[in-house]
């Protein structure tokens, strides 16, 4: 960051770039990702998708993005037509501050805040509100009903982050997120979801507990970003689209890409918190700054590549299982794993 | 003149007070909402009308006719009753071989025609290939609604097989007027046997593979265990017939109970459901009780395969059908979706005077208030979707 610094006097035109540096990442990522959910999707229900637009469909996620550019803007007479514009807005604008705190590299993070972790929970909520105002509206039952069960299924899975996240600060000490990685630097072993660089009796003890905390944290993240198995506020086959009925065109393609951002943020969250960030799992070889952007992306994209697998090949559930599983099943859990952790630690 | 049921036009919706534990009172009321003609999970142009309280369903209204074809009328206009036939097909047309055979029967018998032993085979044949394309639509589409998107593709490769064998028979995948009155309107082509064996042999397996993604699939099971639970008593009022009357846990099937055809002499079981997951008579029965008759549905075309006669198969097949003045007769079948019957009246001309079709999902349809009640949304698709319609049946 220093010697763009020194290259352009002026520091806010310095911030502004800095800035812009997730959006281009996000558009980049949402083609790369647009292509492998089609493939990936395509392979699993043993049929091969877009073979023709360039070769084997790789222009195809061009396409689309051309094709989503260019539709109609239609507005549905009787909506709120203030809020109807805002909500896309709002929830892309709560998946892309979250980048800010993502420690891409160990010189690069958007804005090295002592609270990191803190502000990524506190900017998911944004998006909670996006989706309400799209649900009301649209002026439109069913989309009511998506934008209602969206809100109570992204709060309700916001607490188990929170836990998940505050495990982990009990073990490595800080909030910042580029402390947590820099915390976990120096191989595989010293990952937080082996139990974190600590002596390895105490490892040992913690490490169940952090396995167990880093699942549930992948699972209500899954839950955050509306994927199935939690996909019910635009379960297609009920709700026609949910929240996103009455969208289309531009509108649709915010919301599309802030799932898609939301779909890597939350993998990178993890993969901050517990899978060492931007250090190599093998201690010092092929570890440094830009080598560090290519681990931290590769081990968020492993994870997302997950979440698309479980997406084709798993039913989703239904409104009060999902919250039965959020409340009685994921938070009993982690308040055992948050005490035994923090015995563990005092000991 | 009967009125279809529909909500009364100063029907209000109830409004309801809570209390909460602060003292202040929230105001509730009850949503009408349309799971319209074209919705993505209603397995054609049904409309539902459902008075919901939040999520829960307090009344749900079916309005059909959305796919009606005066198929009953057209009938009276026909210069032939083989020309009835491709009409037949049309009605459910997922499952036109079954259609086509009921018709068939029904005409056979008014006439009193006796097909040759080789007619029987190959329609039972076709009948229970025709049941197993049926039910692999029924169980894919199942995982659609419950959000599993893959079971589909897998079920509709399997399915291609048997259209295969469909096209190699009689050239069509869809609907094929095969089965005409007195016999069919081709012999088998010489590939036939050995391919419908490979098939048999390739299926078996896949059935497995589809019980263990879907049938058994943890979170599957949590969605339509115990979910639009059909009582049996309930179940034999309201008429219900095939896989549903199985799932409620009524031992009936007219294959073996009002026995046509060579059934009789075929070992095979209806299957009844069990209630393994939940209780008797939910979704999940209804779903696995499809599963398993697609097991034995190939039991029964393996034998009906070893022991095909040889024979002309267009032998029987009448120049003119001229049954007798004032002539009527109801005959019942067993298609994929139940209980299919056709009443056909007779004037003495070549066409028919009246042709009924008792469709089975029309009957089956009817039910769907009545289990729906309670339930939530999401479950009401499931529980239509385990009903397993086919609009053209319902409509006609």
């Amino acid at each position: 960051m220093e010697f763009i610094q020194t290259l352009l006097a002026n520091e806010l035109v310095v911030s502004i770039l800095l800035s812009l540096l997730p959006l281009v990442f996000i558009i980049v990522y949402a083609l790369v990702v647009l292509y492998t959910e089609m493939k990936v999707a395509a392979h699993i229900q043993d049929r091969v998708a877009y073979m023709r637009t360039g070769w084997h469909g790789l222009l195809q996620p061009i396409a689309d993005m051309l094709k989503l550019l260019q539709k109609e803007d239609i507005i549905p007479d009787k909506a709120d037509k203030l809020l109807f514009r805002l909500a896309p807005i709002i929830a892309f604008v709560g998946t892309y501050a979250a980048y800010a705190v993502l420690p891409f590299s160990s010189i690069y993070i958007g804005s090295n805040i002592n609270l990191g972790a803190f502000f990524l929970v506190a900017v998911g909520s944004l998006v909670v509100v996006g989706i309400l105002m799209a649900g009301w509206a649209s002026n439109n039952k069913w989309s009511l009903f998506g934008g209602v069960r969206s809100a109570a299924q992204m709060i309700s899975y916001e607490i188990p982050t929170a836990i998940a996240i505050i495990i982990v600060v009990m073990i490595t000490g800080s909030l910042n997120l580029q402390d947590v990685t820099k915390f976990q630097d120096g191989g595989i072993g010293n990952w937080v979801v082996f139990g974190g660089p600590l002596p390895w009796s105490q490892k040992l003890m913690l490490m169940p507990f952090t396995i167990i905390t880093f699942f549930i944290l992948f699972v209500s993240s899954v839950a955050e970003v509306n994927r199935t198995p939690f996909d019910l506020p635009e379960a297609e086959s009920e709700l026609v689209q949910g929240f996103n009925t009455e969208y289309s065109g531009m509108r649709f393609a915010m919301f599309y890409l802030s799932e898609y951002a939301n779909l890597f943020t939350v993998s990178a969250v993890g993969v901050a918190l517990f899978l060492g960030g931007w250090s190599s799992p093998f201690g010092t070889f092929m570890s440094g700054p830009v080598w560090g952007i290519f681990w931290f992306v590769a081990k968020a994209y492993i994870f997302v590549l997950i979440q698309i697998w479980v997406r084709w090949t798993l039913p989703r559930l239904r409104v009060d299982q999902l919250m039965y599983v959020s409340w009685k099943v994921l938070i009993p859990w982690l308040f055992v794993c948050l005490l035994s952790v923090g015995l563990i630690l005092v000991l | 003149m009967l009125q279809p049921p529909t909500l009364p036009t100063n029907y209000t919706v109830k409004q309801g007070h809570i209390k909460t534990s602060t003292g202040k009172t929230i105001r509730t009321e009850e949503m009408i909402i349309n799971m319209g003609p074209q919705h993505p999970s209603t397995h054609g142009v049904l409309r539902l009308e459902i008075v919901v309280d939040g999520e829960i369903i307090v009344d749900c209204i079916p309005h059909i006719g959305y796919l009606h074809r005066c198929f009953e009328k057209h009938c009276e206009h026909m210069t032939n009753y083989q020309q009835v036939i491709p009409y037949a097909d049309r009605m459910d047309y997922c499952s036109a071989m079954t259609n086509e055979w009921a018709f068939a029967l029904a005409a056979e018998r008014m006439l009193k025609i006796e097909v040759p032993e080789r007619v029987e085979y190959i329609r039972v044949i076709m009948a229970e290939l025709q049941r197993i394309a049926s039910h692999l639509i029924a169980v894919g589409t199942y995982g659609i609604d419950s959000g599993a998107f893959t079971p589909f593709l897998y079920t509709f490769i399997d399915r291609e097989k048997i259209l295969d064998l469909f096209e190699m028979t009689c050239g069509a995948r869809l609907l094929y007027n095969y089965i005409w009155i007195g016999g069919l309107s081709h012999d088998l082509p010489p590939k036939f046997v050995e391919q419908a064996k490979d098939f048999v042999r390739y299926f078996r397996p896949r059935l497995k593979m589809l019980n263990d993604l879907l049938s058994y699939n943890e979170i599957f099971v949590k969605r339509t265990a115990n979910v639009g639970v059909l009582p049996k008593d309930v179940a034999i009022n309201y008429a219900v017939s095939g896989p549903q009357l199985r799932g409620s846990g009524v031992n009936w099937d007219l294959r073996r109970d009002d026995p046509y055809s060579i059934y009789h002499k075929l070992e095979w079981e209806p299957q009844v459901g069990k209630g393994e997951m939940g209780t008797v008579g939910d979704c999940w029965d209804r779903h696995i009780v499809r599963m398993h008759e697609m097991e034995q549905c190939l039991n029964i075309i393996e034998q009906a395969l070893a022991g095909l006669p040889e024979g002309n198969v267009q032998a029987a097949i009448p120049k003119r059908i001229r049954p007798e003045k004032d002539a009527e007769i109801y005959v019942r079948t067993e298609s994929s979706r139940g209980e299919l019957g056709f009443y056909i009246v007779s004037d003495g001309t070549a066409s028919p005077f009246r042709v009924k079709a008792r469709g089975p999902a029309f009957v089956n349809l009817s039910v769907l208030p009545e289990i729906a009640k309670g339930g939530m949304i999401a479950d009401l698709v499931l529980i239509a979707g385990s009903i397993d319609i086919v609009l053209g049946e319902v409509d006609r």
